[in-house]
């Protein structure tokens, strides 16, 4: 074994071969994601300290951990909105070490927000061909004189955001306002927004913040129909621990800057730092 | 046809139909000879100032940046044109006006333009309201360049200098110093401001409804959200910006040249919060809007001269009221509850007039 296969045998949360439904992840050796004594300081207070986490093609992957954990934070370097003090991401095997926020999603890494960032004095469909910016292209001369690529261009960014907005069943409020927009459509419309940038791996803060338990379970099984048929990765943020024990293949718990508990669902619930983490330590006799 | 599409659509046609009908109407009252001097002076300048509003909401109302010195971009513009112009009719005595004319809009539109990339490459690449701080600064710059520019012609020649001392024996002066461009041949025409909107409008509508505008407001909403979908932020903050630039160049050129001189001082800080003006009451984002505010509040200093002394505190009180009568939901619901059946007209599916929106 390689060292580099070694260290990401160590870091892998599902083990390798996993029994997981989709096997074509075992079979190629560069994961999605891979981070590496990942950490950032902010004067002195160190937020996330030696974050290490590989995920595999196709699979969803829980970050979990008390309030002020460092779960946003990470999102925040892995999108490369802060600069990591120290350690790497790697993204399909390339270092996104110096990267701008707009090149990390060129790379194929997109993400919702904890608190919803929609572009709220647009439409639920302009929103999406947001999305579509990098995917469906055409200058700005094209669209300024109205020339057969502009039309023949929107046609093809349209029927894709319907098809897109389709997964939630969206289709009928593409006109809307975003900003006014209940909140759990809010949040489907961010998610909808990332799938449209053709990611590799889909990052999801607090999916169903705000939702109510119905909504959840309709969330839970999308995004694992999400998962089939885009063939992404996904990790995501979540306090609603049904969501997470439920859809998520691999855990990482998070506890002041550092991981505590990495496993399945089973492990990390039997696990006794994750319930110190979440519930205080047991008093002694 | 979705209802967003439609809605947009009747927008479009509705301020181009607003302007060429106004256009219609204008020329018709110039042939009829039912139009008052003052006011026929002021039609040049009223397309310009449109142009410029138009302009300026590109970069505040859709951008999201502030720019203090928009102006200054019009006196390029202005200097540029009378430069161009003059310079051709002495250099290759070009007596056909229109080709003059179209030169040197084309050519303060590209300076302007030149300028803007200047100032755009530094400032946008920052967060916050730096632009608004260095607009300011380049405004008053360029008056205070202007202001010590020497011009002349010679030979078929340009002659430029800061000091009037360089500039050789027997030039034809084009611009003197702090007297300004001098001695312009006015070419400037009603059709030619009223072409030049068109343009103007074609640009602002035809680029907010196109992938680029889209990312440009995208960037206004949430600069980490565009940045986060692979919207490149400096591009498309730089586009607007830029555009908006070359536009003014162009509506400066077209102002410039609709006088026999152009002095710095009418370029001043003021003139860009007078523009901003126009942008805020027709509202941020609402091109028909700057249209319409660019017009009234052109119009309504000269239509205020009867108050004499009071003219600027009338010209304030008005602009006052009109910004709260607009903003106030009461009054915008009696309005929509007007307007109401006129709108139902053009929507799909006929619809009670509700209380208005209270947004």
């Amino acid at each position: 074994m390689t060292e580099a296969k070694k260290r990401r045998s160590d870091t892998r949360m599902v083990p390798v071969p996993s029994h997981s439904i989709v096997p074509e992840r075992d079979v190629d050796d560069i994961p999605v994601l891979e981070t590496r004594h990942l950490g950032i300081e902010f004067g002195g207070l160190k937020a996330v300290d030696d974050f290490n986490l590989t995920i595999g093609k196709t699979e969803i992957a829980g970050l979990i951990g008390p309030n002020g954990a460092g779960k946003t934070t990470v999102f925040n370097l892995l999108t490369k909105v802060y600069e990591p003090t120290t350690g790497a991401v790697l993204i399909n095997g390339q270092d996104l070490h110096g990267m701008s926020i707009v090149q990390a999603s060129r790379l194929g890494i997109a993400r919702t927000f904890q608190n919803i960032r929609l572009f709220d004095k647009m439409t639920v469909e302009e929103n999406v061909r947001i999305g579509l910016h990098n995917q469906i292209k055409y200058d700005m001369i094209t669209g300024i004189l109205r020339l057969p690529r502009y039309w023949k261009q929107e046609k093809r960014q349209h029927e894709r955001a319907m098809e897109l907005l389709d997964i939630f069943g969206m289709q009928d409020l593409a006109d809307e306002v975003s900003g006014s927009l209940p909140y759990g459509a809010q949040r489907r419309l961010e998610i909808v927004r990332a799938l449209a940038t053709e990611p590799k791996l889909l990052l999801l803060d607090e999916p169903a913040a705000g939702m109510n338990p119905h909504e959840t379970e309709e969330l839970m099984e999308n995004i694992a129909k999400i998962r089939d048929r885009f063939g992404i990765a996904i990790l995501l943020i979540e306090h609603d621990m049904s969501l997470v024990m439920g859809v998520c293949e691999g855990i990482c718990v998070l506890n002041f800057g550092r991981i505590i508990a990495k496993g399945t669902a089973d492990e990390i619930q039997a696990n006794p730092d994750v319930i110190e983490a979440y519930l205080g330590k047991k008093k002694e006799g | 046809m979705t209802k967003a599409k439609r809605r947009r659509l009747i927008y479009n046609l509705v301020t181009f139909a607003l302007v060429i009908i106004a256009y219609i109407v204008l020329q018709n009252m110039i042939g009829a000879k039912a139009i008052s001097r003052s006011l026929k002076g002021l039609l040049v300048p009223i397309c310009a100032w449109i142009i410029m509003a138009v302009s300026l909401n590109l970069v505040i109302g859709f951008s999201g940046e502030l720019s203090l010195g928009h102006a200054g971009f019009m006196s390029i513009g202005a200097y540029t044109g009378a430069i161009v112009s003059g310079w051709l009719l002495a250099a290759f005595d070009m007596q056909d006006t229109t080709l003059r004319l179209i030169l040197a809009i084309v050519a303060g539109g590209i300076i302007a333009g030149i300028f803007g990339v200047l100032i755009g490459i530094p400032v946008l690449r920052l967060r916050g309201d730096y632009l608004a701080i260095v607009t300011l600064a380049f405004g008053e710059i360029i008056r205070n360049l202007v202001n010590v520019l020497y011009v002349g012609t010679a030979d078929g020649k340009l002659h430029f200098s800061f000091l009037n001392k360089k500039l050789p024996e027997g030039v034809t002066m084009l611009v003197d110093g702090a007297k300004g461009a001098v001695k312009i041949k006015p070419i400037s025409t009603f059709t030619a401001g009223f072409i030049l909107i068109l343009i103007t409008l074609v640009i602002v509508l035809n680029l907010v409804n196109s992938r680029a505008g889209r990312a440009i407001q995208a960037t206004r909403d949430n600069r980490i959200a565009a940045e986060s979908m692979g919207v490149s932020v400096t591009k498309y903050k730089m586009m607007a910006f830029v555009t908006a630039a070359v536009l003014a160049g162009m509506a400066g050129a077209l102002y410039g040249l609709n006088s026999s001189t152009v002095v710095p001082t009418q370029f001043t800080f003021n003139q860009s919060i007078n523009v901003l003006v126009f942008v805020v009451l027709g509202g941020l984002g609402n091109v028909l809007g700057s249209v319409i505010s660019a017009t009234f509040l052109t119009v309504l200093p000269e239509v205020l001269r009867e108050f004499a002394d009071f003219r600027m505190l009338v010209y304030a009180v008005v602009l006052i009221l009109v910004m709260i009568f607009t903003n106030n939901p009461l009054i915008r619901s009696f309005i929509n509850r007007l307007f109401g059946p006129v709108k139902s007209l053009f929507r799909g599916k006929p619809k009670s007039v509700s209380g208005g929106d209270l947004q």
